[in-house]
């Protein structure tokens, strides 16, 4: 093939930095491009994610993601919302990772309000943290085979035994809260349930099982040679493009950036747990999965290491905070950053307005959407195959990019 | 043998009968939608408005694999009858046969080197 | 009784047989994909789900037939039946035992991949004639993958015919019947022969992890997108008796057909085909899916060399082994 400027940009984006825009003008003149919208109704835009692809043959050109489709203003929904009715709103948003989100808001609040939380709570924080990230990892890997595989065959054998293990997980939170999935156990001060009597065994045997079981799914996944073939090269996101973008997480991490707010900004327990941050190099599809099974190894570590030093003490503050009128700022602003399972969940609260009980502003800064912002740069130069492992190994849960 | 071409052919008909048959049976059971709507026989391309027709000019990328295909299968059409009196024919025909296939895949080596079969 | 009612007659046994197959064949895939995902697979409709099939018929049948406004209406009608009528007709030449062939052709072989080879036809134009782009996609994507996959096919099946020095379907099994089956002697090339059949076999009945002309994670369904009802279990029919016609033919090539002790011929046979039916299944639960490139290459970089060197030492084995080693 001539080295058109077309073709060199196609190598360059290859390389993981192009000018989106750029490349699709240097098609324009030759090439007769097809547009091909890929979602919002597809069977692999992880829910309604919707991405123009345009197409020569079956390499792209240009992709342009559009966001939106599960947009149900959240934080809108907050601001007329008290602080204490608001967790199981924010349960929705990654749900994949329930238990994180409460964390992050319920955090932000605190900090906002000044409240002090004791530490078993801030430990059993933690604790559910990693438990969940165990569950999200899970089901990523999960899903991340039906993208390689399809639904209808070696994918989807995976997929249902990710989800057998994540359900043991479920059954743990069950245990504590009673819900199997919005939770609604963070309350501003503390947590509402406590661990039952023998929950430390029962963690320590789901996650042995789970334990030995990821062992295998490696096996099955990293060693095997058509998901090599599938991940390798692919989607390369290199480090300084996915800070520039706010890329945080797994995928960050994937790129070679050695970056964890669990150790770089301790909260929880995390500042008495160290935490082995797991990164790897090359950021393509294969680094990022790496980096999911190395963290699903470390959150286990973590998990048993917290219900094992789960210290003894009241699980919330002296005087419990439920009512609306306990919860009152007249002002400050406050951001709190928590790793969850995806990256940095940012929560940001502007106290006051007319009425203290509410927040006057609340955003919410979300992983999944930053992640979706490297597409552009990323997608160019691969294939519509491609493109379905791409946006799959990125792990965005639409819920909360659209908020 | 005439009669089992014969066969053949009739083998085929029912197979075609079959394929009809299915259809005819489809449009007594089918259901019928009270309601027509026009975006019910919209092209689905993700429940989004489709861009233009998908009947365009479309880099295949593969018409060099395409002559391939057709060097490759002319070679199949010349081994099938030397396969079949390979034992008759002996040595003679053996040599012969693998002198083709040796400038054949001589020709395949070239081509691989040239990356002529990377699909890009 | 005259040719042409023969024929007719066993195609209308032949065609029935393997529906219903394919219909217990479909529940057994379910419940097989079940337990391997350590679930149940179907259970509701009749006894341990039996009678799932049939519902999953009449249901496609009562659909309503849409064709999108777009579509070129008479391919787009024309496609499924051609498909049907291709993977069906490959059946003829199946010898099911030493006298039940529907068609005892003396060039079997060669109608067997003339009309296999002809299922691209009715796929490209499905993806066509949708006039949708996820089916064009798939359709170039079919085009691609057959013909590149036509040539390994061509190439293992040659050793067999080479081996036995018969084109006829019928007189490849009974050579082996007489003599060894070729899967097992000679082990080169006979077991990577099979090898290599199988692996093109899944690549031209569209199986995973060759399965990219319809890759629901990708084309969402491939050529199949814009078919309902009774048109797509048409296809989804072709796709079914593609396989299991693939499967009996690999039977006969390599594991000498109906050739066994103690049973039927038939029996033999349809144990045989079964065997591999299974196989392919158990392959499409367990593999993930390649890339269209990447079939590509592998095609053209491994697999046909290597099935040139299989023909190459089949012919040499034909020539200088010693006649008792035959």
């Amino acid at each position: 093939m001539e080295m058109t400027e077309a073709t060199l940009t196609m190598q360059s984006a290859k390389r993981g930095r192009v000018d989106p825009h750029r490349s699709m003008r240097a098609y324009d003149a030759d090439a007769d491009l097809m547009l091909l919208h890929f979602g919002p109704q597809h069977p692999s835009t992880h829910g309604v994610f919707r991405m123009d692809l345009h197409l020569d043959g079956e390499i792209i050109v240009k992709a342009t993601p559009y966001v939106g489709y599960l947009h149900r203003a959240v934080e809108k929904l907050c601001e007329r919302l008290t602080y204490v009715q608001q967790t199981p709103v924010v349960d929705k948003n990654d749900y994949v990772s329930p238990m994180t989100n409460e964390q992050a808001l319920t955090m932000a609040f605190e900090k906002l309000l000044g409240v002090e939380v004791p530490r078993r709570a801030r430990w059993m924080r933690t604790l559910f943290a990693e438990l969940q990230r165990v569950a999200s990892h899970l089901l990523w890997l999960g899903t991340f085979a039906l993208d390689l595989g399809g639904a209808l065959g070696g994918g989807s054998t995976l997929f249902l035994h990710c989800f057998r293990e994540r359900e043991l997980i479920l059954d743990l939170f069950e245990e504590v809260t009673g819900a199997r999935f919005h939770y609604n156990t963070h309350l501003i001060g503390g947590n509402r349930h406590d661990l039952p009597a023998g929950f430390a065994a029962k963690v320590h045997s789901a996650l042995a099982i789970v334990e030995s079981r990821i062992a295998e799914y490696e096996v099955l996944s990293l060693n095997n040679g058509i998901f090599q073939m599938r991940s390798r090269g692919v989607g390369v996101l290199d480090g300084e493009l996915a800070l520039e973008l706010g890329v945080t997480g797994p995928n960050l991490r994937a790129s070679g950036v050695d970056h964890d707010l669990r150790r770089d900004a301790p909260y929880g327990a995390y500042d008495e747990l160290a935490v082995n941050v797991v990164t790897a190099q090359g950021g393509d599809c294969y680094a990022r999965t790496q980096v999911r099974f190395g963290e699903l190894r470390e959150s286990i570590r973590l998990a048993r290491a917290a219900i094992d030093g789960m210290p003894e003490g009241p699980i919330c503050g002296h005087k419990p905070i439920r009512q609306p009128g306990q919860a009152k700022a007249t002002s400050g602003q406050v951001y709190v950053g928590i790793e969850t399972p995806r990256g940095e969940l940012g929560t940001f609260v502007i106290g006051g307005g007319d009425t203290p009980t509410c927040p006057y502003r609340l955003k919410i800064r979300p992983p999944s959407l930053h992640a979706l912002s490297a597409l552009p740069y990323i997608l160019p130069g691969a294939t519509v195959s491609d493109a379905v492992a791409i946006l799959g190994s990125l792990d965005p849960i639409m819920g909360e990019a659209d908020r | 043998m005439q009669s089992a071409w014969l066969s053949a052919l009739a083998f085929l008909v029912v197979s075609t009968l079959l394929g009809l048959g299915v259809l005819g049976a489809a449009k007594a059971l089918r259901v019928r939608a009270r309601k027509d709507s026009r975006i019910k026989h919209l092209t689905y391309e993700c429940g989004e408005q489709p861009d233009g027709l998908a009947w365009m000019q479309f880099h295949a990328r593969y018409y060099v694999v395409a002559l391939f295909f057709v060097l490759f299968d002319v070679e199949a059409v010349f081994l099938f009858p030397w396969a079949v009196v390979l034992r008759e024919l002996g040595a003679q025909a053996f040599i012969a046969a693998v002198s083709f296939v040796v400038v054949l895949m001589l020709g395949w080596f070239y081509v691989l080197r040239k990356e002529a079969l990377q699909w890009q | 009784m005259s040719a042409l009612g023969h024929g007719a007659l066993y195609g209308a046994v032949l065609i029935a047989v393997m529906l219903s197959t394919v219909a217990v064949g479909i529940w057994f895939e379910r419940k097989f994909a079940g337990r391997m995902q350590s679930r149940l697979g179907p259970t509701i409709v009749g006894p341990m789900g039996l009678l799932q099939p049939l519902a999953d018929v009449v249901k496609l049948l009562q659909k309503e037939d849409i064709i999108p406004a777009g579509a070129d209406r008479a391919l787009f009608n024309l496609a499924p039946v051609l498909a049907t009528i291709f993977s069906l007709g490959v059946a003829a030449v199946l010898p099911l035992s030493p006298h039940m062939i529907a068609a005892d052709l003396d060039i079997g072989v060669v109608y067997m991949l003339a009309v296999g080879g002809l299922m691209v036809v009715p796929t490209f134009m499905a993806g066509w004639a949708s006039n949708n782009k996820f089916a064009l996609l798939g359709g170039m994507r079919a085009v691609a993958q057959s013909i590149s996959y036509g040539v390994p096919l061509v190439l293992a099946v040659l050793v067999p015919v080479i081996l036995s020095g018969s084109l006829s379907l019928a007189g490849i099994v009974r050579w082996q019947s007489e003599h060894h089956w070729f899967a097992l002697w000679p082990v080169i090339p006979g077991l990577p022969a099979f090898a290599l059949y199988f692996m093109a076999m899944l690549a031209e009945a569209n199986r995973i992890p060759f399965d990219i002309p319809e890759a629901e994670s990708e084309l969402v369904a491939g050529v199949t997108t814009e078919y309902t009802g009774a048109k797509f279990t048409l296809f989804y029919l072709a796709e079914y008796v593609h396989t299991l016609v693939g499967s009996a033919i690999g039977a006969a090539l390599f594991f000498g057909g109906w050739d066994g002790p103690f049973a039927p011929g038939l029996h033999w046979m349809v144990a045989k085909t079964l065997a591999l039916f299974v196989v392919v299944y158990w392959v499409r639960w367990t593999l993930l899916r390649l890339r269209s490139d990447q079939l590509m290459e592998l095609c053209w970089k491994w697999l046909t060399p290597i099935g040139v060197a299989l023909v190459l030492i089949a012919a040499a084995w034909v020539q200088f082994a010693p006649q008792g080693a035959l």
